[in-house]
Parts: structure tokens; C-alpha cells; sequence
């Protein structure tokens, strides 16, 4: 997909104090029915948010519903982060709520690249730098935390972090490419190792 | 330079690499098979159509429709509109690009990890793809073989490649052999035990030692099925005899000459003998007891016969407070005995357990007895192809006399994108790969098992070791 691309994003953060947060409950099956990409954000997180199975009677012990944390574009979490499923619909129903960056110890692998094709921003930290951003928004919900793409960094008041980001997946999010354009420019070296296959692996 | 395994499929599909660091090398590496079904791939169609792109190799995809299909009836519209309109929608898009469907009450169709190695389209050596976790299974045959997103999905559909970086290497040895009663699901939940359930993630495994060679290609279906389950990327097993016997004469397999040139370049398919991997890790198969999820991710397994864990016997602090979510959850107190813990439910079926010998393993145990009273049984096949055989077998008799229920191919109750669902409380005893909270109903609770397990389980009303029916 082509979209404008992402640097710096500043919000407030949502924190989501679990590991291993699998993508079945980040968007259970029942709503993977549906044959678009968008409207998955009022199902985020279902069976942990809601009470009832048609969402109508929230769970107030879910940090999604309390009142300091509406609003938040960046989700705090732990190790593991999005394992299970290759479902997208993950990626789609993260950012249709309104989060714009994840930020966690660290991440299962096609969630992060699902993520990547979604210009939904995964920042890997360290466990302990992880608790002192827990620490922070439990003392200051209101806290806002900016992320920049092209330093590198997350800050928030005094608490300042480097984070490590592959070159091709930096690129990616911060110039919003078309990965599909891009890799149809080398047609014809596919082409060419099309025809260099033996007779039998050719389809 | 020796190499493994995954070092000579990944150079045999390189089209344009670039090193990213001294160790590390990302490229666009060509896709020879590309598996899809109803529920990852609307979107992926729909992006195509908004570029006016077409798929590039009609011919290396085939289709198959599993995860929101009804096991009760082959109506199209037996679980709803909503499932109706995504089945309809798959059928539309394959006709209008030319790929190959085996819908619901084809002869071909089944769960899409079922169906594709059954009919040989998965053959050693190659890269394969699906936009499902569990692609990992055709690992078994000695392929490269992972799960996508549905964006990449769109990119396999438009230029048959995907933009990969390389993954470090994993060698998991299982030694000696599998004492009687230990499957091919007791060896992968033992190593997700032992290695946790990320332990593997960046990583593909490369399963060997006496214990895998001398698995059926059925048994290492099982085993590669739960990769993704440590978080690897993808899981391996080298091609040898077992393969090629299993390969020879299936539908989409090489014949003839061809045959021949396939064989000769299937046997260089192995890591050399001074290969090294990044991280080594062994068991020993004769430690390996019928295991049981106790917990709500799949490493937080235990033997047939241990007590439950305390969240005091875990060191690490996220272990422990997983353990503490892990047990309110599950509804079970440290030190409680599995032997008396009631199951409700049982499920046998899925991409991990859902083809005939999982079928006749579970018959084995399900002719010793009924059903206990409380208990509802189901057993659904993977595949049409699978189900047709077990009736030439006359398992389904057996099932259906103990108080099975006897249903069409799916993936069923594994996740319940269907009406196989589990309520609030429900306690099941399931062949399935995923004990996430609610995977099998919201409030339900799942522990995974082998089909022998499960049957067994069924039998009793409660876990039971299978052991004792031998």
C-alpha cells in the first residue's frame, strides 16, 4: 500500500502490562469474517474489553476503559508481542483504533512485518526501559510520548531512548513505499531466474 | 563454506540480495508455491484490483476453502451470509484469476496444510507460502515454508516473491526412540516446553536426531505444524526415503523423467555434515511422556502424570505472572492432578491432527469404550481424502459407536470461525495447536493434546495417560 509515510509521532500512551499478547485476542475470530480492511477498531481487544459478547457492557478492570487512557495512540506492551496468527487483521484493528506505534520488549515475527506493510510503527526496547515507561504513565497518564523515526528515539519528560530498526523497514515507514511498485521494478531479473529453472520446477 | 539446510533452499531463491550486516543478508527471494483459503486473501484480491494487477503464476496457487466452512452441512451458507459472502468471494476472485479452487464438496478440498502435501504440490526444496501461521508444516518435506500477511499475500499474487530477511539458524536434535505411546505431537509440545513459547522466534528450526527420521511424513506434518508455536519462522525437516515414498505417484508430484532429475537434486538437500546453526538444542526422545497444555499459551505444557505448576516454581518474573493469568484462567490450582481434571469437550481434527493416521490413532483407543456420559466427542477429518479413506476403514464406525461425532473436513473447533465453538467454562481436550485464551470460544478453556490423548480423554471424562490402553 501507498500511504504518506511516517516520522514523528507524539500521544499518549495505552499500557497493556502482559507478554505474550497473541493476536487471537487482539482480534478474536469472529470477526475475521469481514473481506475489508477497515471497522476492526471497535473489536479491538474484544474478550478482555467487553463483558458481553456484543460489546455493549465494557470490562471496567480492562486498562482500555479507563477513563485516563481514552485516547491513546501508543500502546505500551511486553515480550511476544502479536504471536500466534499471521492474521492482519491484527495491524488493521491496532491502527483503526488509533494507534499509530507499538512499542514492546519484543515482537512475533509476521506481526512485525504485518505492522511494517501498515505503516503501524513496532519500537523494540529493553525490558528495563520498559518498565520505567510503564512506571511513567502510571504516575502520569497524561504523558506524552513522542516517537522520531529518522533519530531513532522515544522520549517522554525526563526518559530519553534509543531504539534499533532495520534499514529496509526504516525506509519503508518513513517514505510510505509501495513494496509491490518497488519489487516490479526488478521484473525482469523474476523473469530471468523464472527461466533459468529445470524443466521440472517450472510450474 | 558448509551450509545447512535453510542456506541452500534460501541461496537456491535468491533473486537480489544485499548483506545488511557482517552476519545478516535480506533479499527477494522467488515463491514456487503459494497455498490460499477464504479468510486472508479478499483484501490481498481487492489491492490487486485497485492497480489493475494481475497474478503473476495462476499456476503455482491452488485454493482451498476451510477455516469458515460449516462440518455439518456443504452448504456455502451454513455458518451465516457473512461467511457466505467470504467463501463466494474466494470462488469469484480464483475464477476471474484463474486459480485453481477445491471448494466445499470437491474431492480435493480440505484444511489447506492437509490438502496441498496429500496432493504433491509440496515437494522438497521449495519455497511455499500461505497467509497461515501453520504453513510450517510442509517443512516436513524438506520446503521452506512460512505464513504471510495478507499484504504479502498481495505481493506473492503480483510478482511470485517475497522481500525476506534472513532468519538465524536452529538445530533441535531429538535422540534414541520414541517409547511406545509417545507421538509426534508429545515431541513438538515437548520442545516448545523446553525452548518456551518464543524461544524460537527469528530463528528457523531444523528438527533432526533418530527420533525424526524414523517419524512418518504424517508424524512430521505434526511436528514442523507447531514451529510457529516457539515463534520460529519456519521449521525443517530433511528430505530422505520417507519423503520420496511418500511423494512418488501423488497427483502434482514429478513422473517419469522428471521424477528422476527431482530425486537427484532432493538428495544434495541437506545441511552439511560440518554445518553450524546458531543455537543447538537436544532432547532425549525416551524422556518424552504424553503431554498435556496445562496453560493458555502452548509452552506451558506438562507430562500426563505431573501436577500442575505453581507460578513459584518459575523464576523468571514474566513466566511467573503468566503462569498466576495462566492458571485463574484455566480455572486450576498448583498441584492439582490432570488424571482429575473433568474435560467437557473433546475436538479431533485440525492441520496439526487431522489426517489418517491421527484418525486411526484415535480409533485405537476410541474401540475400548464410550463416550463418558457429559462429554461431547467430535472428529473431523482434514481433508475429503482423508475422510473417504477413514470410511474405507471403517473408523468412522468406530467413532460413531462410541459416541463420536463423525463430521465433513474443516479446520473446525481448531479456532471455530464456524459454529465449532466452545462456551463460557467449557473444558476440552483438543488435537488443535492454540490454548489462547477463548481460541476455541470465548470463556472456554483448551488444552492441547495428542488424537490418542484425546480420545482417551473422551473416554474417561478426564485426562487420562494413554499408556494404560497399550
Amino acid at each position: 500500500m501507498t500511504t504518506a509515510g511516517i516520522n514523528i509521532h507524539t500521544g499518549k500512551a495505552m499500557p497493556l502490562n502482559q507478554a505474550n499478547v497473541d493476536t487471537d485476542q487482539i482480534i478474536p475470530k469472529q470477526f475475521l469474517t469481514a473481506v475489508t480492511k477497515s471497522g476492526y477498531g471497535k473489536h479491538l481487544f474484544h474478550d478482555w474489553r467487553y463483558l458481553d459478547q456484543h460489546e455493549q457492557v465494557p470490562n471496567p478492570d480492562f486498562v482500555f476503559n479507563k477513563a485516563e487512557h481514552q485516547g491513546a495512540s501508543v500502546l505500551l506492551t511486553r515480550e511476544n508481542f502479536g504471536c500466534g496468527s499471521s492474521r492482519e487483521h491484527a495491524p488493521w484493528s491496532l491502527d483503526d483504533y488509533g494507534f499509530k506505534v507499538v512499542i514492546g520488549t519484543s515482537f512475533a515475527d509476521i506481526f512485525y512485518g504485518n505492522c511494517i506493510n501498515n505503516q503501524l510503527l513496532p519500537v523494540q526496547l529493553t525490558s528495563s526501559q520498559m518498565d520505567q515507561l510503564f512506571a511513567l504513565v502510571e504516575s502520569d497518564a497524561s504523558a506524552q510520548i513522542t516517537v522520531n523515526l529518522q533519530d531513532q528515539t522515544v522520549k517522554v519528560k525526563d526518559l530519553s531512548f534509543v531504539f534499533e530498526i532495520a534499514e529496509q523497514h526504516k525506509t519503508n515507514l518513513l517514505k510510505g513505499l509501495d513494496a509491490i511498485g518497488q519489487t516490479l521494478e526488478l521484473n525482469d531479473k523474476i523473469t530471468a531466474f523464472e527461466n533459468n529453472l529445470p524443466q521440472w520446477q517450472k510450474a | 563454506m558448509a551450509t545447512t539446510l535453510y542456506d541452500k533452499i534460501w541461496q537456491a531463491h535468491i533473486i537480489d540480495a544485499k548483506k545488511t550486516s557482517e552476519t545478516g543478508e535480506e533479499g527477494l527471494i522467488y515463491i514456487d508455491r503459494h497455498l490460499i483459503h477464504e479468510v486472508t486473501t479478499p483484501q490481498a484480491f481487492a489491492g490487486l484490483d485497485e492497480k489493475s494487477r494481475k497474478v503473476r503464476c495462476p499456476e503455482r496457487t491452488f485454493a482451498t476453502m476451510d477455516h469458515s466452512i460449516s462440518t455439518r452441512s456443504l452448504a456455502l451458507d451454513a455458518c451465516g451470509p457473512t461467511n457466505k459472502l467470504q467463501l463466494q468471494t474466494l470462488a469469484d476472485n480464483c475464477k476471474k484469476h484463474g486459480i485453481e479452487l477445491f471448494p466445499v464438496g470437491h474431492q480435493k478440498q480440505g484444511i489447506v496444510h492437509v490438502m496441498g502435501p496429500e496432493l504433491g504440490l509440496i515437494q522438497p526444496g521449495m519455497t511455499v507460502v500461505c497467509g497461515d501461521s501453520h504453513t510450517a508444516t510442509h517443512g516436513a518435506f524438506g520446503a521452506l515454508a512460512f505464513g504471510i500477511g495478507t499484504s504479502q499475500v498481495e505481493h506473492v499474487f503480483a510478482t511470485q516473491t517475497l522481500k525476506q530477511s534472513k532468519a538465524k539458524s536452529m538445530q533441535v536434535q531429538v535422540n534414541g526412540s520414541l517409547p511406545i505411546g509417545i507421538t509426534a505431537k508429545d515431541i513438538i509440545l515437548a520442545i516448545i516446553g523446553k525452548i518456551g513459547h518464543a524461544g524460537a522466534t527469528g530463528y528457523v528450526i531444523e528438527y533432526s536426531g533418530e527420533a525424526i527420521s524414523a517419524l512418518s511424513m504424517e508424524e512430521r506434518m505434526t511436528v514442523c505444524n507447531m514451529s510457529i508455536e516457539a515463534g520460529a519462522k519456519a521449521g525443517l525437516i530433511a528430505p530422505d526415503q520417507t519423503t520420496f515414498d511418500y511423494l512418488e505417484g501423488r497427483e502434482y508430484a514429478p513422473k517419469g523423467d522428471n521424477w528422476t532429475q527431482a530425486v537427484a537434486y532432493w538428495n544434495s538437500l541437506k545441511s552439511d555434515k560440518d554445518a553450524t546453526f546458531d543455537t543447538v538444542i537436544q532432547l532425549n526422545a525416551a524422556d518424552i511422556t504424553p503431554q498435556v497444555t496445562w496453560g493458555t499459551n502452548p509452552g506451558q505444557v506438562i507430562g500426563v502424570n505431573q501436577p500442575v505448576p505453581s507460578p513459584n516454581d518459575f523464576s523468571d518474573p514474566i513466566d511467573k505472572d503468566s503462569a498466576n493469568k495462566a492458571l485463574k484462567y484455566m480455572d486450576l490450582a498448583p498441584g492439582q492432578k490432570l488424571s482429575e481434571l473433568s474435560v467437557n469437550n473433546v475436538f479431533i481434527g485440525s492441520c496439526t491432527n487431522g489426517r489418517i493416521e491421527d484418525m486411526r490413532a484415535a480409533a485405537a483407543i476410541a474401540k475400548h469404550g464410550k463416550v463418558a456420559p457429559g462429554v461431547t466427542a467430535i472428529v473431523v477429518p482434514g481433508s475429503v481424502s482423508v475422510k473417504a479413506q477413514a470410511e474405507a476403514e471403517q473408523l468412522d464406525k468406530i467413532f460413531i459407536e462410541a459416541g463420536f461425532e463423525w463430521r465433513l473436513p474443516g479446520c473446525s473447533m481448531c479456532l471455530g470461525m464456524n459454529d465449532d465453538i466452545l462456551t463460557q467454562g467449557d473444558r476440552c481436550a483438543s488435537t488443535s495447536n492454540r490454548n489462547f485464551e477463548g481460541r476455541q470460544g470465548r470463556g472456554s478453556r483448551t488444552h492441547l493434546v495428542s488424537p490418542a490423548m484425546a480420545a482417551a480423554a473422551a473416554l474417561a471424562g478426564h485426562f487420562a495417560d494413554v499408556r494404560d490402553y497399550q
